[in-house]
């Protein structure tokens, strides 16, 4: 889709906490509400959040877009608790302001193919919500596979529901196939032509090599320790077959094909 | 604002964003107008192309951050050839950070950047602790300090800002060759050399083991190390360490520096440069300062 990142205008704003749902011991969602009118948002890109009042927390944390409103200008961030910054998130009430920085990053491509898989895993499901939405609008013919640990991590069910065909694996069989993602049926019995995927390093690792013996083209979302998110500091490269890439401007969407794994 | 005759140097307020913070200003420009800076110091630049060091190259810590990037960047040659026609128009100085492993090279560099209408000077970094050759340790050593100034000096004929390495014995000495070898000002400070360990893991943090510390954890001591060589020299000093908002480049002015950088608070806040401005411009108003040099501490 887009080649340069630094001819796409970024913003600083002061957004207004709309909604701040729990959805389970572990994940939230904060709604995000723009005091301006929200600048368009491609699938894949993410924010910089500034935490506030959090000692422990000095650096602006990344996290990815999850849903987009333009009606009422609104994101929406699906937040995993890590750490002191995303606990300090999970805290923040209603009417209070969060300070982001957006739209960051290069996007997921559009798909010039029929058939499509978005694989998410975990906390990686983020992005693959609003990309998920964005295809649908693009009439792309996708089916969504989405791994968890256990039934009880299962979140926003009914949610990606509404959005197409979707499946599911969990590491004890409690919800959806037994296993994980790899091991789905649908991998078996589908020709997919595209692969889209986030989530832990390990399991996109192993999605890329299932994709590259397959000859099926894949692209992945890294999750690099972030400092500016500017392009500026050089502190979250990746390794890649045309040397060191940021993944703040350069990512965090990489076609597996030019990444080393 | 404070116009500032920075022993040559035009600056039309006393703010410049530092080197590795800001990229090639480009990066910030949806935050800044960056004619409205003092000025801004490109990105490390050596004579070749450097790829720096492995990931992980960064961890935050209480109140700043580790970093070991290692210099990573293109060369001079792609510089002069894909950078320097897209900011050369910024009506603001824009100084390029040179660096090295070698004298020769540190020379090299300046030499093609001489040639450079749009930069008025260099930063000569001699205090980079990423690098394993060079760098730092031409910074933490009386004899080569002067070597490497003395020998870029012969070539270059522009503002020669030298930055100093906050981690020596006695910093003043190191600055005092500085000067005498021919620098035009002195910029401090640079990273302190630091370390983080993964407690789980037991693994350091960083690819490199050894990083940089920046950040306002910093602060307190760059202060007092910018005191004590704009007490020790006679050549303008630019401070630097920390910085997060007016009331802290205030205090470096205070302790004697003419000019400040903003690093790592860009980081924080992409337009803390222009806040930082406006708030020294209100203070000088209060106060009735309108020299730098009125910057006194009592
Ligand atoms: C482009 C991008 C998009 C992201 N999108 C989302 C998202 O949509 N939802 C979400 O919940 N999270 C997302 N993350 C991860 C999120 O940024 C981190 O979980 C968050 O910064 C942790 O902050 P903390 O203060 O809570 O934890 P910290 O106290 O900073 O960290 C706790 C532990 O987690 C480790 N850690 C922190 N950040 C990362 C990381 N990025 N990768 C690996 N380990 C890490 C630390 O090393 C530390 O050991 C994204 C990251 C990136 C780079
Ligand atoms: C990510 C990063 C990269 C840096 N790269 C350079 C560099 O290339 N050359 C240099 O002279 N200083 C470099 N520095 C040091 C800063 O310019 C500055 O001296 C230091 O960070 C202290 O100031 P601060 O606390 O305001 O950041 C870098 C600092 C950081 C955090
Ligand atoms: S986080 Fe600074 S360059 Fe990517």
């Amino acid at each position: 889709m887009r080649q340069n990142i630094h001819f796409v205008t970024k913003y600083i704003n002061n957004f207004k906490i709309a909604q701040n749902i729990k959805l389970n011991s572990e994940y939230f969602i904060l709604e995000l509400l723009c005091p301006e009118k929200l600048s368009e948002i491609l699938p894949g890109q993410f924010v910089e959040v500034l935490v506030e009042n959090s000692s422990n927390t000095f650096l602006r944390r990344p996290i990815s877009i999850f849903d987009v409103n333009y009606e009422n200008n609104s994101l929406k961030l699906l937040i995993k608790i890590i750490g002191d910054g995303t606990k300090k998130l999970s805290e923040l009430s209603i009417n209070s302001k969060l300070n982001l920085i957006y739209p960051l990053g290069n996007s997921y491509s559009l798909p010039n193919c029929k058939d499509v898989l978005l694989i998410g895993g975990g906390c990686g499901i983020a992005p693959l919500f609003y990309t998920a939405k964005f295809f649908k609008n693009y009439n792309v013919n996708f089916t969504l596979l989405l791994g968890f640990r256990e039934k009880s991590q299962v979140i926003l069910q009914k949610e990606f529901s509404e959005l197409g065909k979707i499946f599911y694996t969990t590491d004890d069989g409690g919800f959806g196939e037994r296993g994980n993602v790899l091991q789905h049926s649908i991998l078996k019995n589908n020709n997919f032509e595209k692969i889209y995927s986030c989530g832990p390093e390990i399991m996109m690792k192993n999605i890329a090599i299932w994709a590259k013996n397959k000859n099926i083209d894949c692209e992945v979302s890294l999750e690099n320790l972030m400092a500016c998110g500017l392009g500026a500091c050089l502190c979250c490269v990746q390794k890649t077959k045309s040397g060191n890439k940021c993944v703040c401007t350069e990512g965090p969407v990489f076609n597996v094909n030019d990444l080393l794994w | 604002m404070v116009e500032i005759d920075f022993n040559g140097l035009k600056l039309k307020n006393p703010v410049l964003a530092a080197s590795g913070t800001f990229g090639y200003g480009i990066e910030y420009s949806d935050f800044v107008n960056l004619n409205d800076l003092g000025g801004f110091i490109v990105k490390g630049t050596t004579i070749d192309n450097r790829e720096g060091n492995d990931y992980p190259r960064m961890t935050e810590t209480a109140s700043g951050m580790l970093n070991a990037v290692g210099l990573q960047n293109k060369g001079i040659d792609y510089f002069i050839e894909n950078i320097y026609p897209k900011i050369k128009d910024y009506k603001t100085n824009i100084l390029v950070n040179v660096s090295g492993s070698q004298i020769e090279d540190y020379v090299k560099v300046a030499e093609k950047v001489n040639e450079l209408k749009a930069i008025p000077g260099i930063e000569l970094n001699i205090s980079c602790p990423n690098v394993k050759e060079g760098g730092m340790a031409f910074g933490t050593n009386c004899e080569s300090a002067a070597n490497v100034v003395k020998a870029v000096r012969k070539v270059y004929k522009k503002h020669l800002m030298v930055k100093l390495s906050p981690n020596v014995t006695d910093i003043t000495t190191i600055a005092k060759v500085v000067e005498y070898e021919g620098a035009n000002s002195v910029s401090l400070v640079n990273t302190f050399m630091g370390m983080a360990i993964d407690v789980k893991t037991r693994k350091p943090k960083l690819s490199t083991i050894t990083g940089g510390l920046s950040g306002p954890a910093i602060k307190p001591i760059a202060v007092c190390l910018v005191w004590k060589v704009s007490n020790a020299v006679k050549i303008p000093v630019c401070g630097l360490g920390g910085i997060m908002s007016a009331n802290d480049a205030i205090e470096f002015l205070l302790a004697g520096a003419s000019a400040i950088q903003v690093g790592t608070a860009n980081f924080i806040n992409p337009k803390i440069t222009t806040e930082i401005i406006e708030g020294i411009d209100n203070y000088c108003k209060i106060n009735s300062i309108q020299k730098i040099n009125e910057f006194r501490m009592l």
